[in-house]
């Protein structure tokens, strides 16, 4: 079995996978048992000021789209920063680290942007023998309407003043926690790694409405008969996710700033993919909110083995590895030509590959009186629909085409060499070929 | 209890009225909400779909499941009712296993099709239980029809007509309409009068008037209704039975096994219905098999099945077999009947071992038996009908037959399977040829 030791930041854990800023994080009763339960570490649910705690609504915070057999596919909230006292918050972390000290322990906060307000709660929060900080940029609801969460995280300016006042104030590494409720991304994590933060996690929530009750008329969920917008996690999620996280790892402006995986991490496989795209490690919380703490052993188990098959002794040797082949469109290789391919013998004949290809793409399939399905290798423009609609994995393929055969679709030979749209002749701007 | 049930001859209550409801129950009990979801969600939405084409009434199965899916099952029984007005029926009593659920794609993928006939039931009951009855008759046409038999041929014959705006009277010789679905169709596939309610609910949509207790050849006759009739549909099924033609046969004991499984769907007290100790099916069919596994199920102790030629011969499908086998039915094949022994009374049977092309082997042996049920096919009875083809009413495209102006349809017409979905669809078609005729008439 692999050893899945992880070292962010300096941060050891057991293992990569720590629970996300959010309520299987906000007690000390929850996070006991997710240590118990192999956790390597946990990001506490956020702490606000010294004072009176927030409060939550009364009614339903949650909302959710379900897929196949009310499988949770994505889960909306719209429940605020933690709502118990401060000082109960620091006696659980202390206690717990306390116990636990082989765990990481990241205290995640959120305070208005007043560098007295944040070197106030850093003072406390070091007290606890924490490992760190997670400054809460991203909460896209209720917070973001007093001035905090994703109203900084929006902000380029704000983020990176914040990480400074952080890393001015204390000696704890400071992690900046992103919305993805912006547009360009890499702005707010180049401003992070300007202020001197020691690495970003992201996503946070991404603002949403699951769904409206159309006898009510009013969003999901809703509140005596009215609802506001919340906070979008879970499976559906990930590729929003993992976009971001490509993005900042292969920018030159932001390459090698450590980043902590966060999106609907379900599976050791999400996991080995944000990894694979530069995270250190991830963050959970949908999926333990789902299933509970005990999906962690899936998790251990499938990335050692996954480890192990690879030949990989050590995580750092799997994050990072499929950033250079992120690259823009524009570098892909035109003379890679593919076709697709039904294995006739795994076919079920439902047919769904030719009305997807005949009703809605390029009229590519051929279905004979006998539902016998056939690429037209004349019309495949290699698309992959057909390859995406089909319920049997592995039934259409996609063939690539040997150099040297002609393209019954164009005509045209297919060439050895890489060729990408920035020669393509049919490119204004082109750059001649070397 | 235990001594009824070891009691010998044909006596009533050999089982507890406990066991007898339990026995006697849903053999598929509908599904609830979620596991209509989870059954749909299945469902590929094929282009095309086999499914489709392998349904005798071409219900649009994808589609239907696709509106249980989306939550509207109201709309999904709509669906099925317009190609199928007995859907509810078909969807209990359909061998979905040599249908629609054989040709479903997940079928060939992993040989667990969708649960095509339960969600059938799930959109169709659901509709029902609303009183609701979807469509409504186009103005009247001024043209009347005769339909004779109110199974579901006639059924979904007169129903047809009568939506195209014609006035359809319903003859049937039985008190009670239905046909089989009344008094044929196996007690745990037709739960709570369903059959009857059916009818009720599809009478609601005007239109038919009905007449029980009239039947041709007795009450009415042919020649009579053509001259009253624009046009005549007949539905009337397979009213008599085949002989056996042993000797013995007619000693006490012997019966038929529709005859048998009338009395048990009529019945209003399952305890009061006698039943043998040993008990022997003679046939290889649906009726055989639904008369076995009734006794079985209400108390007798020991059924054979006997068919004398090989298990793929049989007519029931192998579902129906292993469905029998599983409520404790013996099944011997290959074995010809060849003499009913007993004084007065029936007690035993003797066989003699055939292969597949009756062959005698000349090896034989002997069942006890008191009580012996014959299910060796149904057969047309009547005269003064249509010409024939074989035993049934000759009939050319949707029902045609030697008569001008007389459609039949259903188990008395040849061609197609005996099955009520395949008398739907026939009843249905020859509507709509009746229909195109009337209206071309001027
Ligand atoms: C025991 C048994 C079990 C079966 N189980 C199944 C099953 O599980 N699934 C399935 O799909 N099929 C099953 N079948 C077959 C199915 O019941 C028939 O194929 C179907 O009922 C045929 O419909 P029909 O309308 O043609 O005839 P019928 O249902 O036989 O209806 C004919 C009607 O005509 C009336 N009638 C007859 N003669 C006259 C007359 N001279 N004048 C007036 N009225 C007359 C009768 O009273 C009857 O109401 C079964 C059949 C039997 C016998
Ligand atoms: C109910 C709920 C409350 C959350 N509260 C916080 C919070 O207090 N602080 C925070 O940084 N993120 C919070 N989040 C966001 C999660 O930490 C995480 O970034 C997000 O859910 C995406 O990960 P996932 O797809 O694994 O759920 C919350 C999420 C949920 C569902
Ligand atoms: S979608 Fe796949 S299984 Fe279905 S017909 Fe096409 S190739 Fe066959
Ligand atoms: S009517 Fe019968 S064969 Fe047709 S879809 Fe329904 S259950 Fe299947
Ligand atoms: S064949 Fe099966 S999967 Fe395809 S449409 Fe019919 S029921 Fe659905």
């Amino acid at each position: 079995m692999a050893d899945l030791t992880t070292n962010f930041i300096g941060i050891t854990s057991p293992n990569p996978f720590w629970l996300a800023s959010a309520p299987p994080t906000d007690k000390e009763y929850n996070v006991r048992r997710a240590f118990e339960a192999g956790w390597g570490g946990v990001v506490w649910k956020t702490l606000g000021e010294a004072g009176p705690p927030v409060v939550n609504v009364n009614g339903p915070r949650y909302g959710v789209v379900y897929g196949a057999d009310r499988r949770v596919l994505g889960l909306n909230n719209i429940e605020l920063i933690t709502d118990r006292p401060l000082e109960v918050n620091l006696e659980e972390m202390r206690r717990v680290k306390r116990d636990w000290p082989d765990r990481a322990l990241i205290a995640s906060l959120m305070v208005p942007v007043n560098e007295d307000a944040w070197r106030e709660i850093l003072h406390r929060v070091e007290d606890t023998g924490c490992d760190g900080v997670e400054l809460n940029f991203g909460c896209p609801h209720g917070m973001s309407e007093r001035g905090m969460g994703s109203a900084v995280g929006q902000v380029p300016e704000y983020v990176g003043q914040v990480a400074h006042w952080c890393k001015k104030h204390s000696n704890l590494p400071v992690i900046v926690k992103l919305t993805p409720n912006i547009t360009d991304i890499r702005k707010p994590a180049q401003a992070a790694k300007d202020g001197g933060a020691d690495a970003v996690s992201l996503i946070n929530t991404i603002n949403s409405i699951t769904s409206v009750d159309l006898d009510l008329f009013a969003p999901e969920p809703t509140i005596d008969g009215q609802g506001a917008h919340g906070g979008y996690c879970g499976p559906a999620v990930k590729p929003i996710a993992l976009n971001m996280v490509a993005e900042i790892a292969r920018d030159p402006a932001t390459a090698g700033l450590p980043i902590s995986g966060i999106g609907g991490v379900t599976t050791w496989r999400d996991a080995a993919e944000f990894m694979a795209l530069g995270a250190g490690n991830v963050q959970v919380c949908t999926a333990a909110m789902t299933y509970g703490f005990k999906i962690v052993q899936e998790m251990i188990s499938g990335l050692s083995q996954y480890m192990d098959d690879k030949g990989f002794t050590s995580v750092d040797q799997l994050v990072g590895r499929a950033v250079p082949n992120v690259v823009n469109w524009k570098d892909l290789n035109l003379n890679y030509v593919t076709k697709a391919k039904i294995n006739q013998d795994d076919c079920i004949k439902c047919g769904r590959c030719y009305a997807a290809c005949e009703d809605t793409s390029h009229q590519a399939i051929a279905m004979s009186e006998d539902r016998v399905f056939t690429v037209k290798d004349d019309e495949c423009v290699a698309c992959n629909l057909c390859v995406n609609v089909c319920p049997i994995e592995g039934c259409i393929t996609m063939e690539r085409m040997a150099a040297g055969a002609v393209d019954p679709r164009t005509g045209e030979v297919v060439r050895e060499e890489y060729a990408n749209w920035t020669t393509h002749p049919n490119n204004p701007g082109r750059c001649a070929a070397e | 209890m235990r001594d009824r049930q070891l009691a010998p001859g044909i006596v009533a209550g050999r089982l507890d009225p406990a066991a007898l409801q339990s026995n006697f129950t849903d053999l598929h009990p509908p599904l609830d909400d979620h596991e209509a979801l989870v059954a749909a969600d299945r469902c590929y939405f094929c282009h095309d779909a086999p499914c489709i084409t392998a349904c005798p009434t071409s219900i649009d199965i994808p589609l239907f499941i696709r509106q249980i899916a989306t939550g509207t099952p109201e709309a999904a029984a709509k669906t099925i009712l317009s190609q199928n007005i007995l859907g509810g029926m078909c969807a209990r009593v359909c061998p979905t296993e040599t249908l629609c659920e054989e040709a479903c794609v997940r079928e060939a993928a992993e040989g667990q099709p969708v649960l095509i006939g339960r969600l059938q039931r799930y959109a169709t009951d659901t509709l029902m239980e609303q009183g609701v009855h979807p469509f409504t008759r186009a103005a009247p046409t001024g043209r009347r029809v005769a339909v004779v038999g109110a199974g579901p041929a006639g059924l979904a014959c007169a129903h047809r007509l009568a939506m195209k705006g014609h006035d359809v009277t319903l003859y049937d010789g039985r008190a009670k309409p239905g046909g089989l679905n009344e008094f044929g169709i196996a007690a745990y596939k037709s739960t709570d009068s369903f059959a009857a309610r059916e009818v009720a609910w599809l009478m609601q949509g005007g239109g038919i008037t009905l007449e029980t207790g009239k039947r041709l050849g007795r009450e009415i006759t042919l020649t009579e209704l053509q001259e009253d009739h624009d046009a005549v549909f007949l539905g009337i099924g397979l009213g008599g039975v085949n002989a056996l033609g042993l000797s013995g046969e007619d000693r006490e004991g012997m019966r038929d096994a529709v005859d048998f499984i009338a009395d048990l769907r009529q019945a209003d007290d399952l305890a009061s219905l006698p039943v043998g100790r040993d008990v022997v099916v003679i046939g290889g069919g649906m009726t055989a098999v639904d008369a076995a596994v009734q006794a079985k199920l209400l108390g007798a102790l020991n059924v054979t099945l006997v068919y004398r030629r090989g298990r793929e011969r049989m007519n029931a499908s192998r579902y129906e077999q292993d469905l029998a086998a599983s409520k404790g039915v013996r099944i011997v094949t290959n074995a010809t009947p060849i003499a009913v022994h007993g004084n007065g009374a029936v007690r035993e049977v003797e066989f003699e071992y055939s292969d597949d092309d009756l062959r005698p082997t000349g090896e034989r042996f002997r069942l006890p038996a008191d009580q012996v049920f014959k299910a060796i096919g149904q057969a047309l009875e009547g005269a003064d009908l249509p010409a024939r083809d074989g035993r049934k009413i000759a009939v050319s495209g949707p029902g045609r037959t030697s008569l001008p102006g007389v459609w039949a349809g259903g188990d008395c017409a040849a061609g197609g399977d005996d099955l009520t979905v395949t008398a739907v669809a026939e009843g249905r078609d020859a509507a709509e040829d009746i229909h195109a005729t009337l209206m071309a008439e001027g």
